[in-house]
């Protein structure tokens, strides 16, 4: 089939989507190409390659790709490819790579911002097209490279927005994630948890701000955090914060979700205010809230600290928690399979039961062994397979469809719902950058 | 630190100890029983494995002498492998609906240590498959168990294992022990 513009467009309706946005080849083929390889693709953060010669792998769209700190302290975004065979320079997914980098076929050897620096018997391409001061014989640098306050992005693209522009209010995301240290600075702890979804990117994506999965899904998780709690009590323990993370699931029910707002921002990025209380009355949270006032004064950091949110998706590839100091991001394998990679942060000069708070959410919420995700990712592996069902062809967003208030290009869902404003956000942000002119790259 | 790790950190991870086929026959029986019972998901029996104080861990990275404080892959003591087998086993966890299947062989048992209360740390090998999805999983590794005796046999103190691919990519998650 071939996917015209208006096929494109009529696969999203206002309160629906066609089930084909999710299982086509086709279609994941052309995401790639008009969302993750024309639009800014998370890298990593700046902390993952702390000195010279460091590097780590990721991916934009289906493009493998290097993050690595060249001598003088800048962050250089490059193909992983060597442009004289096309062998990759770096297999293992992170490590230190010298003072250069060096092709395991012929040995050529690349400065560590990619150019190219020497190859045994030089001699040889006198009198030929080889130079070396041309770029085509550079380690080819992506097209766009930026950060936001020490997190990477990548674009495959030469043309459109800025970063900042890209990006947009989901800034706020990253802020927190610096802001809320009262040594202002983040960074990653450890490697990243790398999950494989049996299921479509976009399936992802829509599951984090639905407010209205965890009291079902997650349900069997809160009962059972709920049975520990009360074990604790009568054993006269103290009954850590953590299990509170999963006992919510079950004690909010299904309509306790309600009061939790959620807001699409331009773009195609959104968010979920937060729920989780993350402001105890005890002493850790005390000494924090002291080293807060302290760093940025009391009304600064209570203005940091009032920043409600939950989950902001940074569109098409994060997902963010600041409060715990969780980032996601997903490498698209297939329409039907998706790589994510989770990380979490250490907050600079915070107590290190804060730390340890991110860490029991990493742990109970995102590691490998998780009691939470094992349900989404079994739901998702479901619904991609019930959507290549006929029985249907859409998928139901009609949720306070038509209610989402809009003030200055921003949505927000109805009050006191469960409002799927957005998957709908979303989808709507997907139909515009699928049928968007194609510029330079067409 | 935990004191259980500080242990086997300081444990010649090489080391062969020389005891007597008593012993090692009622390591191994413990080492295959562990097994069996996680296969047969007899959970009760599960927790009565270990001590008290005793943890389940899987680090997430190979050098990792400490498993408080710091990112694993599991790391569990009795209350949160309590709640792992009452979250497993709730009528609406349905990602075990239906149950997976697992199937463990341990090999390779070698004693490291054996201590003057008869406490001993032993490194084995293992290969468990799982069936879940109407697929068939993989895994390996290896397992350090430090064992504290008493008067009802052995009990885990800590169990830490390392598996081949700790690094993943994860094709689903780990909703069990291995």
């Amino acid at each position: 089939m071939t996917w015209t513009k208006e096929k494109l467009a009529g696969l999203v309706e206002p309160d629906r989507a066609h089930r084909k946005a999710y299982t086509d080849p086709e279609i994941f083929n052309l995401e790639m190409e008009r969302i993750f390889e024309r639009t800014w693709i998370y890298i990593g953060h700046e902390s993952q390659v702390k000195t010279p010669g460091d590097y780590y792998l990721a991916q934009v769209g289906r493009q493998p790709v290097i993050m690595i700190r060249s001598q003088d302290d800048q962050v250089h975004v490059l193909y992983n490819r060597c442009p004289h065979r096309g062998a990759q320079l770096c297999t293992a997914r992170k490590g230190n790579t010298g003072n250069h980098f060096y092709c395991s076929y012929h040995a050529w050897t690349f400065h560590l911002d990619g150019k190219l620096e020497s190859m045994p018997a030089k001699g040889e391409y006198d009198g030929t097209n080889l130079d070396f001061d041309n770029p085509e014989f550079h380690m080819s640098r992506l097209p766009r490279a930026d950060n936001y306050r020490g997190f990477w992005f990548a674009s495959l693209s030469d043309e459109g927005p800025n970063l900042e522009t890209h990006l947009g209010e989901s800034t706020a995301a990253f802020d927190q994630l610096i802001d809320r240290a009262p040594g202002k600075e983040t960074e990653v702890v450890g490697d990243c948890f790398r999950m494989v979804q049996q299921s479509n990117w976009k399936i992802f994506l829509e599951n984090q701000l639905d407010a209205s999965h965890p009291g079902v899904t997650h349900e069997s998780t809160g009962k059972a955090a709920q049975k520990i709690e009360a074990k604790k009590r009568d054993e006269g323990e103290e009954v850590p914060l953590e299990l509170t993370f999963l006992s919510d699931f079950a004690r909010l029910g299904h309509d306790g979700w309600t009061k939790f707002g959620t807001v699409g921002y331009r773009n195609g990025h959104s968010s979920l205010e937060g729920y989780m209380g993350l402001r105890p009355d005890d002493p850790d949270t005390k000494e924090y809230v002291r080293r807060m006032y302290e760093a940025y004064g009391e009304e600064k950091a209570e203005e940091i600290l009032g920043i409600n949110i939950h989950h902001m998706l940074v569109y098409p590839c994060n997902s963010v928690q600041p409060p715990l100091q969780q980032l996601r991001t997903i490498r698209p394998l297939a329409h039907d399979k998706t790589l994510t990679e989770i990380w979490h942060f250490r907050l600079k000069e915070a107590p290190e039961e804060i730390y340890r708070r991110s860490l029991a959410y990493y742990y109970l919420v995102n590691s490998p062994s998780t009691l939470v995700n094992a349900d989404d990712l079994f739901n998702w592996w479901k619904c991609q397979h019930g959507l290549d069902s006929s029985a249907s062809e859409w998928v139901s967003f009609h949720r306070k469809a038509g209610q989402d208030e809009q003030r200055d290009g921003i949505s927000y869902s109805a009050p006191e719902s469960m409002s799927e404003l957005p998957l709908r956000h979303m989808m709507h942000a997907w139909r515009d950058y699928m049928t968007a002119d194609a510029g330079d790259k067409s | 630190m935990t004191e259980a790790c500080d242990i086997l950190a300081a444990a010649d991870p090489a080391g062969v100890a020389d005891v007597g086929v008593q012993t090692q026959l009622a390591v191994e029986k413990f080492l295959y029983c562990q097994a069996d019972i996680l296969d047969e998901k007899r959970m009760d029996e599960w927790l009565a494995l270990f001590t008290d104080d005793g943890f389940y861990w899987m680090p997430s990275e190979e050098g990792q002498i400490e498993g408080d404080g710091m990112p694993n892959i599991f790391w569990e003591d009795q209350d949160l492998m309590l709640m792992r087998i009452s979250r497993n086993t709730h009528p609406r966890a349905h990602s075990q609906a239906p149950h997976n299947r697992l199937n463990h062989v341990v090999s390779n048992v070698v004693i490291e240590s054996e201590n003057a209360d008869g406490d001993i740390i032993v490194r084995s090998r293992f290969h468990c498959s799982e069936y879940f999805r109407y697929q068939v999983r993989m895994f390996s590794g290896k397992y350090r168990h430090l064992l504290k005796k008493t008067p009802d046999g052995y009990r885990i103190a800590l169990q830490r294992v390392d598996l081949v691919n700790r690094e993943g990519p994860y094709d689903y998650v780990l909703q069990w022990w291995l």
